[in-house]
């Protein structure tokens, strides 16, 4: 049952996250990553928006919170692609496209995913 | 539509896999680095350098296991999230060490996975 649940959610997580890439690549005509950076910032504020708001005020059923943290927000966002384009930034010799795109995710998913904590602080505790 | 199934089942397969290595290399220690996620993230960094070296390999393939199994596999919120759990329990060294040698070892292992790649 835990494993259906974060299997559904995954599905959605991937999904969404091909259809925000496919987008970011067709607006975009610079080489920096813009897809992955987007899905990436907006996962880490949600998942700790989310996770911190079950905690406090919520309290999903264990699989829902599989289903949306672990199965979807976690297949939404995605490392091993930060991590080849990167990489492949590196291989073309734009090293500061590659260090920019690291320093920013790294950066502004930490201050994201705080900002998901606190707000999910302010709203939900102590009434 | 049929890459919309292909990403849709590796996606699944991958989120499924995260999850049950992810709990199962963390409930092997006791210690707040978070060794699960830093395991899958490296290995699918790994993994995914390899399947980015194969130029005459199938979209339909790259698909399936690339944008869908190890996007869904790897995970940068949980690594964000995880990061300020470290800041909260005031553990600030170690949370600066999971950032950085998360970031460059996951370049490191996807430009091996790249070389590795290049020879199969």
């Amino acid at each position: 049952m835990d494993i259906l649940a974060v299997g559904i959610g995954g599905i959605f997580g991937a999904l969404c996250r091909y259809g925000i890439g496919n987008l970011a690549h067709n607006l975009s005509v610079s080489i920096f990553p813009y897809g992955t950076l987007t899905v990436n910032l907006i996962g880490s504020f949600l998942l700790s928006f989310v996770a911190y708001g079950s905690l406090l005020r919520w309290n999903l059923p264990r699989h829902y919170l599989l289903a949306v943290n672990t199965g979807f927000v976690g297949s939404f966002t995605t490392f091993s692609t930060f991590s080849v384009e990167t990489m492949n930034l590196i291989l073309q010799e734009q090293y500061l496209t590659a260090l920019s795109y690291q320093i920013i995710s790294l950066v502004a998913g930490f201050l994201l995913s705080w900002a998901g904590i606190r707000l999910a602080t302010v709203l939900f505790e102590n009434p | 539509m049929s890459i919309l199934l292909l990403v849709a089942a590796g996606g699944f397969l991958g989120a499924v896999c995260r999850f049950l290595l992810g709990s199962f290399v963390q409930s092997k220690h006791r210690t707040d680095f978070p060794f699960g996620t830093f395991v899958i993230n490296l290995t699918g960094s790994f993994l995914l350098g390899i399947l980015f070296a194969q130029n005459k390999l199938h979209p339909l393939v790259f698909f399936f296991f690339g944008t869908g199994f190890m996007g869904a596999y790897t995970t940068f919120s949980t690594f964000e999230l995880e990061s300020n759990e470290l800041r909260r329990k005031n553990k600030l060294l170690l949370c600066l060490v999971y950032l950085l040698s998360s970031a460059l070892l996951g370049i490191l292992f996807a430009y091996l996975g790249y070389r590795v790649g290049k020879i199969l």
